[in-house]
Parts: structure tokens; sequence; C-alpha cells
């Protein structure tokens, strides 16, 4: 069985960043595996620009932001297959992948790097009601076809739910001819990006509903029409109704990690995230595993998904020199009041460096808040926050200093 | 008059106040191009435009192509009819230009990826 120091599983964004990371560790027998035809993952069909800010200082779309990784990989060297699915992970940590050259394969390596992504909710996930015609697909499946394969899906469009990608795919098709009617959310604030509101939605006048839902969906072989109704506490409102004649609803009701073989393979997930739990170097319950990316948790940046699998990159670096230490009684991190989700989700002090960053979103929109940092009885932190959204992930810093202070458990909350 | 914005430049979403009757002055916003965009966007709002065009002989039947400036916000539809009738012949590498100036605007639209 070949054996690598590092198989990394995903060629995307989080795959890419993390391999080139742990080769400039000096860590060169490594492979990368990658599902699709080509290195790049979902930025391939992201054309749209906004990506790069903070990586690279200039505003890129996502297929020039994938290029410049692909590029610097392949100048490297280093090794990678394509058209190759894992299928599973072994308790020694070797894999096995399937394609249409090796046919079905063993390898091993003495870490392994989860990138696999994340995947959309689709039509099943909410119970959507009405009939089941042709028309009714997920935002990123209507980007693939239109971006990649050049086919507008539909010329009379709604959109179910305000993610990003829906709100992208609005300005998209209309952009390329199709009317779009309007996008509803249940919520009383949108899922996506502010930027994206106005830009997608406002620059071309498409109305958005929020605490508004699909309540019919209407088309014997093809969709025909939509009912929208407002709702209160996620429930219809009766009499609220409004019908739109529609060929095509997009839904863009949210991001999943893809944690399948990661599950498989017995690795605990967050209930929260849908990724793994990781600790402060990014590792998961199972030892030699690390986690990154949308894999881990959804992001709502690329610039972020590259800057944590470099992180990632070092710790699998650090693991494979042994200088990561493991430790029994990790302090953990606990969600308190407002915060859905921190990641890390438990951290061993002993292998921080000089700091330590955690990411985490809140459960509503706030304004002119604190972010309070405590362990059990003691202040740790306050940070001042003038508008924070579930759509918007926080980042908080704390330093070696910080963390000196911290006894067995870490909590953060929004406090007016 | 004060009007409150949202900065589109990067995916930051800064919420910006403009001051129209102090000479557009920006507040909330946490650099720079946030200043630059407030003013921008009252006086003569510009956006970078995306889309894709025909390419033949590449692995996949469209190449995605970009405004390499911003151009007037009214001008979106104009470009989008400029580029159906582009068709590129692969190999091709990004930042190849694919229409030069258009609409006179010193805007040149180029490819946003390579494809062989």
């Amino acid at each position: 069985m070949r054996e690598y120091d590092v198989i990394i599983i995903g060629g995307g964004s989080a795959g890419l960043s993390a391999a080139i990371e742990i080769y400039k560790e000096g860590f060169t027998n490594i492979l990368l595996i990658e599902r699709d035809i080509e290195l790049g993952g979902i930025l391939l069909q992201c054309i749209h620009n906004g990506f790069g800010l903070k990586v690279f200082k200039e505003e890129l779309t996502g297929p020039e932001y994938a290029e410049k990784f692909v590029d610097e990989l392949m100048d490297l060297g280093i090794e990678y297959k394509l058209d190759s699915v894992v299928t599973k992970i072994n308790s020694d940590n070797s894999i096995e992948y399937v394609n249409t050259k090796d046919g079905f394969a063993n390898v091993k390596a003495k870490a392994l790097v989860l990138t696999m992504g994340c995947y959309e909710r689709n039509a099943g996930a909410i119970s959507i009601p009405g009939t089941r015609p042709a028309g009714v697909l997920t935002a990123g499946q209507a980007q693939k076809y239109l971006n990649i394969d050049g086919y507008l899906v539909g010329k009379k469009v709604f959109i179910l739910g305000s993610g990003d990608i829906g709100l992208i795919m609005a300005r998209r098709m209309t952009l390329e001819g199709a009317e779009v009617l309007g996008v509803a959310e249940i919520l009383p604030y949108s899922g996506g990006l502010n930027r994206n509101i106005v830009q997608c939605l406002k620059d071309f006048d498409i109305p958005l509903y929020l605490n508004h839902t699909v309540t019919d969906i209407i088309g014997d072989v093809n969709l025909e029409k939509i009912i929208l109704s407002k709702v209160e506490n996620f429930k219809p409102i009766p009499g609220t109704e409004v019908e739109f004649e529609v060929d095509t609803l997009l839904l863009s009701i949210g991001l999943i990690p893809e944690n399948e073989i990661s599950e498989n393979a017995g690795i605990i997930l967050d209930r929260k995230t849908k990724g793994p739990i990781v600790d402060e170097s990014y590792q998961t319950t199972k030892a030699g595993v690390f986690a990154c990316g949308n894999a881990l948790h959804v992001h709502d940046l690329v610039d972020f998904v590259t800057e944590e699998s470099r992180r990632a990159g070092r710790s699998v670096g650090r693991y494979l020199k042994n200088e990561l230490k493991s430790s029994n009684d990790n302090i953990q991190l606990l969600p308190s009041d407002g915060i859905s989700y921190i990641v890390p989700q438990n951290i061993n002090l002993n292998n921080i460096e000089n700091k330590l960053e955690l990411f985490m979103r809140v459960t509503a929109e706030y304004k002119n808040v604190t972010l309070v940092v405590y362990s059990e009885e003691t202040e740790i932190k306050r940070i001042k926050k003038r508008h924070m959204a579930p759509a918007e992930m926080e980042k908080v810093i704390l330093t070696k200093d910080d963390l000196s202070k911290v006894n067995k458990t870490l909590s953060i909350k929004v406090v007016a | 008059m004060k009007k409150e914005l949202i900065c589109i430049v990067c995916p930051m979403g800064c919420h910006l106040e403009v001051d129209i009757d102090n000479d557009y002055a920006v507040t909330g916003n946490q650099c720079k191009r946030g200043e630059v965009y407030g003013k921008k966007e009252l006086t003569n709002p510009t956006r970078t435009i995306t889309s894709t065009v025909r390419i033949k002989g590449g692995i996949y039947n469209r190449i995605p192509v970009k405004t390499d400036k911003e151009i007037s916000k009214k001008s979106i539809f104009e470009v989008m009819k400029l580029l159906e009738g582009v068709e590129l012949i692969a190999p091709v590498k990004v930042g190849d230009v694919v229409l030069e100036n258009i609409l006179d605007t010193d805007v040149n639209i180029v490819t946003t990826r390579s494809m062989k």
C-alpha cells in the first residue's frame, strides 16, 4: 500500500490551501484527492467577484482566486488525483478511493485532512409542500448549469431563502434575461451578506419578502406557480397567500458540511455546525485526522477558509514533527447567550503558540452590544460590537495572557 | 441630509452614513475604500460586471469573464448584450482581453480563468 505523510480529501479552496501549507512545512510526500475533473472546487462556478480582498488585497472572481492556488500547487509539484472519490476512512487512517484509472485503491497516510466542503440543503430538508414538478432546484445547481454549462434553467424565477448563493443567482439570472419575481425569507432578517442584498436585489428592484415562505408548489409536469404566505413564529398566516406564476423555484436555504465519510469513520460531529468537533489545532476526535474549511463549519468568505486551512496545515506539520501535545482534559468552549456555536470546540493550552482565534455565529441580529468572554466566574474580555448578524461570522482573538485566566471552560455571550 | 448605505466594496458590508450636505462626508467605514464608495454610490454608482461567453475546444462550452474596471451601473445590460456575440477558441489564459474599450469607457472584458 502506497504510504504518504498526508492525504487531503477535497481539492477546493480548503484542500488547496492546506496542501500548499503542509508542503511548506517540509512535508512533500502528500496526496490531494478531488472528485471533480479539475481542481478548484465550488469557486469555479462562483464567477462573481468579491473574493481575495483579505488574502490577496485585491478583488477577484471565484475562478481567478482558485487558479492562483491551483497554479501554486502545480508549481510545487504536489501530487493530486482528479475524478476520484474517497469512499472510506479506515481505523488506521488509511483510505479507500475509486476512479476510472486506478479502480478501487487503498492508500495510507500519517495524517488526513478533511476538506470536502459542504452541500446545499434541498427540498427534502424542509419538507417542501405541494407537487413535485420539474423546475424546483437548489441555487447552486442552477449556478452550475448557467456558469459552467451555459444553460439558463428558467425565465420566470422565484427564490426561497435569502442565502448568498440565492442572492447571487437572482442577479445572475436577471442579467441573462430571466425575470426574478422575488426572494422569500422565513426569518425577519436575511441569511446573506448585506452587500449582496444591495448589489443583487436592490440594484435590480427585486423584492425581498422577509417573514415569508412558500406554502404551495403547483404544477403537473413543470412548475406553474407557487404560493407565498406571510409567517408568524414560523407558521403561515391564513389569508396572506399571494400567487406567483413561475417556471423556476430556486432554493437557497442553507449549507451543511459534507461529512458522510467522517461520520462513518466514527469522527464526532458538532450538532450545531454539522462539522467535526476540533481542538485548537483543528484535529478531530480521531487522532491524526484534521478538518478545515466548509467541511468544518460553513464560512461566509473564502478568504477565511484559506486562512483557516493555512492554520490547519501548520498544525498538521506540527503533528508530523511530534510537536502537538495530547491531553484528556482540554478546555471546553461553551457558546452561551446569543451565540450558536464556537470553533474550535475545545483547546489544549499547551499547543497554543501565541494567540488563539475563535470563530462563532450569533443566534439573531444585534445592534450595539458587547461580546463577553468568560471562564466560569472570571471575565476575560469584552468586545463592543456595532452590528452582528447570523450571516456574518464573528472572530475573537485571545492572547496567551487572556488564556492564563482560563479555568476549565471558556464561554462567550452577547450582553446588551 | 444624511443617507444610510451598506458598503459593497468587500463582504464586510460596513454600515455607512453619508452626509450629502457636508460634501458627502462618510462615517461608519472601516477602510479608505468605504469612503470612496459612499461618495461615488450617491453621485455616480459603478459596478464590476461578471458573466460568461462561448468558448470552442475547451473542457467546457462557457468561460467566465469580467469587466477589468468598474463600469456605470446604467450600462450593465448594454454590456451583457455585447457579450452575446463573443466566441473564444481554447486555449485561453486568465486575464486575456476578450473585448477592448467597451462602450468607449476604457473598460475591457477579460477572461477570469485559463482553459485548455
